[in-house]
């Protein structure tokens, strides 16, 4: 495995506390009283239930199907009844609540009718795309993208590297660990069913150093397969934080993956191990995602370990299985301790993301300390995986500089957290970030939006100008056609008068009355005569400007 | 079950600002011993003094600004500003010196602009600059280094008397006589015509390379400097592109051993100083310039204005002016130097290209 390692700037080495967790192979779990299977556990929109209160499911059965491109379907993990579909607590950054699916276990957990491809090599990538999203798979690291999104790249998509990324770098967790110890084969033969999707040329199932068992393990895997392949283990020096997406694409390839773009426009795409082995299950055994394995550590709890969990099972039951002393935990954190989130309460169920729960107590997390002013010493800009300058950015964000936030490219921050880390000055640095981009987004939108008003606005007014204009120049066009037949009529009048200048004595006689009724028809010709002129002269001017108001309204359309 | 709300990161490094800054004033040791041993007792006595009266006004001004006493103490920059300063200033400094000196440093150059951290100058070099500028003659008297001829190194209760005239008045010395003399660079640029050769005499206040006791003072703080870059306390941009720069510009305009000698490298790395500000004066973060690159242009101006004061100016050190004049260029430093952020090209992402995000927005409501 001689294979050329790039590298990434930045990063740390905080205690790794994987060894509590690693004493024990993979446990079961025992059916809790009740699943409740929330319809987001994935990124983008969530699923739309098909089935309704009171109906009986199999193990299995789609409970909620995918509704767009980016969503991702939920299952039953169990039989049973589906009791209520409602709001509860979901595992949430901020302890919000969501749409859930309550389903009652009958015990018997009776499995629906499932039908698994034992050779993939004859079947449609698309067709093994679409069981991927059927199953309800998303991104099991943390982020639940769902997964036959990344998938379905764009036909001209030329796909050179697939990673996959088993580096689990983040302290505490083992989850992705003890599943390559433990069941290596099937990791193995999720890559396989994602090389025959993706036709890519090389596969690198990336491992950090800190964990020889498993990499022994995977290569073991490796070296039984007998038939070609292209997959390579590839074992990176562990530093937190190798196993972030656009770090382990840099340390493994030297390319930079450019700002504000996925993976696969340089032809790369990541997927996480857990993911990788849901693929296998799914399409070689016909199994939907409906578990997941759970690393359950911190000096809460006396059985550290990793629970084989079903999606939905209560945190407060896997917890109990690990033997939870509630006197002593004081933070629940779900993922790592360096970027997973403190939760409010233990209702919430296990979801498709939650890779590890930390049950801390007070002397292995106590409380955090006051920060000091920041005296820049630039300790966080030297530990930046971004090569970002941190201290900047906690500058502009204690002003709300936003401007100069995004110039300094906050945007681009990943919020691993090495820069609070290494702080002196114990300065909460990615939650003014964090804080910041929230900000930005806000004014961004609110900056569109009323860019957006302002166009209304503006084309409003040029409108009315508009209608204004042609509205004077038609008064106008009337004005002159009038004053036009006013003095048609004068100047028949005139002509009347100096055709006939004995007629100003009308009363005198009608003794010549037949030259003056040939007068009078003359005269009335010559005023119909100035009225059409001065029509056919308003209409002209009606058709121009006629023109002048459609042009911006052409301009518009295209 | 009541869980704490916080959110990530959860882990804490062990690092700590009182800690980096008692690693600070205890890497001063190796240069302390070496300045105490060839300059006597008054060293020892102006430091402790320092650190008196620096606790002192810090307290005073802690109280004054209505803040927690302890969370500020605790933080030891003002113990960090008093030792930097107390070991700049002339063995037998009268008592009073001092006090102008790290009061002006704490008061005014710290506390007056927001305290640790919101400083623009590096408050121990604005006190030095003080104390230089109002008090010339107090400030370049210094007794003769221990090994030159005819030097009296002054005992404790000498030194004590000097500092503290009450001292000899209870003691019955009223009036010590201390023989003072100007520091090897003063002497060099004063050299009057006369070339390396004839004032490098035996006995006299040169010594191997540079001036007597000072070679030694100045490897104590080189060595004090490489155990905080051991400790990765400070970084190795600043000390070593201001310590590189001074050596190129010294091999420059060396001129020799004749009269119009302008010092060798040696002499210019080893005398005054030098190594004080390159480990421990001008690494002051809070007034250094930030991102890799800043530093390194914010070391090599330390090191060009040094020399430049102090072959063609008018003061025979040029430590502090040179570091407060850094200290002016180093926002601007900053702004010009930011780091190429991952997935971004060079040239793409500068802050100082202020229109930059406007374009930007509106070009994405034009695409819109």
């Amino acid at each position: 495995m001689s294979r050329k390692l790039f590298s990434f700037p930045g990063g740390i080495h905080p205690p790794e506390n994987k060894l509590q967790s690693l004493s024990i192979p993979i446990q079961a779990v025992p059916l809790p009283s009740k699943l409740i299977l929330p319809l987001q556990q994935h990124i983008g929109a969530p699923a739309k239930t098909i089935i309704s209160a009171g109906e009986s499911v199999k193990k299995g059965q789609c409970l909620a199907e995918a509704q767009g491109f980016v969503s991702a379907a939920v299952h039953a993990p169990t039989s049973g009844t589906v009791v209520e579909i409602a709001d509860h607590e979901i595992p949430h950054a901020s302890g919000l609540t969501g749409l859930c699916i309550i389903l009652q276990p009958d015990q018997k957990d009776q499995w629906i009718e499932r039908q698994g491809i034992a050779d993939i090599r004859n079947i449609e990538p698309t067709e093994l795309v679409n069981i991927i999203r059927q199953s309800g798979i998303a991104g099991m690291g943390g982020a639940g993208f769902p997964t036959s999104v990344k998938l379905s790249p764009p036909a001209d998509a030329n796909i050179k590297t697939l990673i996959i990324n088993a580096v689990e770098c983040e302290p505490y967790i083992t989850s992705d660990d003890v599943l390559m110890r433990e069941r290596a084969a099937g990791v193995i033969q999720g890559v396989l069913i994602l090389t025959h999707i993706l036709q890519n040329q090389q596969s690198l199932v990336a491992i950090e150093d800190n964990k020889p068992d498993a990499i022994a393990a995977m290569q073991e895997a490796l070296a039984q397969l007998n038939e070609p392949h292209n997959i390579e283990i590839v074992v990176i020096p562990t530093r937190y934080p190798s196993g972030g997406e656009k770090q382990l694409i840099q340390n493994l390839t030297g390319i930079e993956v450019p700002a504000g773009k996925p993976p696969l426009h340089v032809g790369i795409v990541v997927q996480n191990t857990a993911t990788t082995y849901a693929i296998h299950r799914a399409i070689e055994h016909g199994e939907p995602l409906i578990s997941r394995i759970v690393t359950l550590t911190g000096n809460a709890l006396k059985q550290p370990g990793n629970y084989e969990a079903l999606l939905g099972t209560p945190i407060e039951h896997l917890l109990e299985q690990a033997q939870l002393d509630q006197h002593q935990l004081s933070r629940l954190i779900m993922g790592g301790p360096m970027m997973g989130f403190a939760l409010e309460s233990a209702n919430a169920p296990v979801v498709k993301t939650t890779n590890c729960l930390l049950a801390a107590n007070r002397e292995e997390y106590p409380e955090p300390e006051p920060a000091n002013p920041c005296i820049r010493c630039g300790a966080c800009a030297e530990v930046c995986p971004a090569s970002l300058l941190p201290q900047q950015l906690f500058w502009f964000s204690m002003g709300g500089e936003l401007d100069k936030a995004e110039q300094y490219n906050l945007a681009d921050c990943i919020e691993c957290g090495a820069c609070s880390y290494v702080c002196p000055s114990h300065i909460p640095l990615v939650q003014y970030y964090r804080a910041t981009k929230g900000e930005l987004a806000k004014r961004n939108a609110d900056l569109k939006q009323s860019d957006h008003a302002r166009d209304r606005f503006e084309f409003r007014e040029l409108r009315l100008a508009q209608e204004k204009a042609a509205k004077d120049a038609k008064r106008k066009a009337r004005a002159d056609a009038s004053a036009k037949a006013q003095a048609a009529k004068k100047a028949a009048a005139e002509l009347e008068a100096k055709n006939n200048p004995e007629g100003s004595g009308q009363s005198e006689g009608k003794g010549d009355s037949a030259a003056s009724d040939s007068d009078i028809v003359k005269a009335a010709l010559a005023r119909v005569e100035a009225k059409k002129k001065a029509q056919a002269e308003a209409a002209a001017s009606q058709t121009a400007t006629n023109e002048s108001t459609s042009q911006p309204e052409t301009q518009d359309r295209s | 079950m009541k869980l704490e709300k916080v959110t990530s990161p959860h882990l804490h490094g062990r690092s700590d600002t009182g800690h980096v800054m008692r690693l600070v004033i205890l890497a001063t040791l190796p240069g302390l011993v070496a300045l105490t041993w060839f300059f006597g007792w008054g060293v020892f006595i102006n430091l402790l003094w320092a650190w008196i009266v620096a606790l002192g006004f810090e307290t005073l001004v802690v109280k004054i600004r209505k803040r927690p006493l302890g969370y500020y103490i605790n933080d030891y920059s003002a113990l960090v500003t008093a030792t930097l300063l107390g070991l700049a200033l002339p063995p037998l400094a009268p008592w009073w010196l001092t006090v102008v000196g790290v009061g002006f440093a704490i008061v005014i150059a710290k506390h007056l602009y927001g305290g640790l951290g919101s400083n623009p100058f590096n408050p121990a070099a604005v006190g030095y600059v003080v104390l230089l500028i109002s008090f010339p003659a107090e400030m370049s008297s210094w007794v003769p280094a221990r090994g030159i001829e005819a030097a009296v190194t002054p005992g404790f209760i000498d030194s004590l008397s000097s500092i503290f005239p009450v001292f000899g008045n209870l003691l019955g010395q009223p009036n010590v006589d201390i023989i003072t003399q100007a520091t090897p660079l003063d002497l060099f640029k004063q050299k009057q015509g006369l070339t390396t050769a004839e004032i490098w005499q035996p006995g006299s206040a040169f010594g191997h390379f540079a001036g007597v006791g000072w070679e030694w003072v100045n490897l104590g703080f080189l060595v004090g400097g490489i155990f905080l870059l051991q400790r990765r306390i400070i970084y190795w941009h600043i000390p070593v592109s201001m310590l590189g720069t001074l050596l190129l510009m010294s091999l420059i305009f060396w001129g020799g051993s004749g009269s119009e000698s302008n010092g060798s490298p040696m002499f210019h790395l080893f005398s005054g100083a030098t190594m004080l500000c390159a480990f421990f004066i001008a690494t002051d973060p809070v007034t250094a310039a930030t991102s890799t690159r800043g530093r390194l242009m914010y070391g090599a101006g330390i090191g060009l204005i040094i020399y430049v004061i102090r072959v063609w100016g008018n003061y025979p050190d040029a430590v502090a002016f040179a570091v407060l004049l850094m200290n002016f260029c180093a926002p601007l430093i900053d702004q010009y130097v930011q780091p190429r952020t991952y997935g971004h090209s060079q040239g793409q992402n500068k802050g100082h290209k202020q229109n930059k995000s406007k374009n930007s927005t509106s070009d994405q409501s034009d695409d819109s």
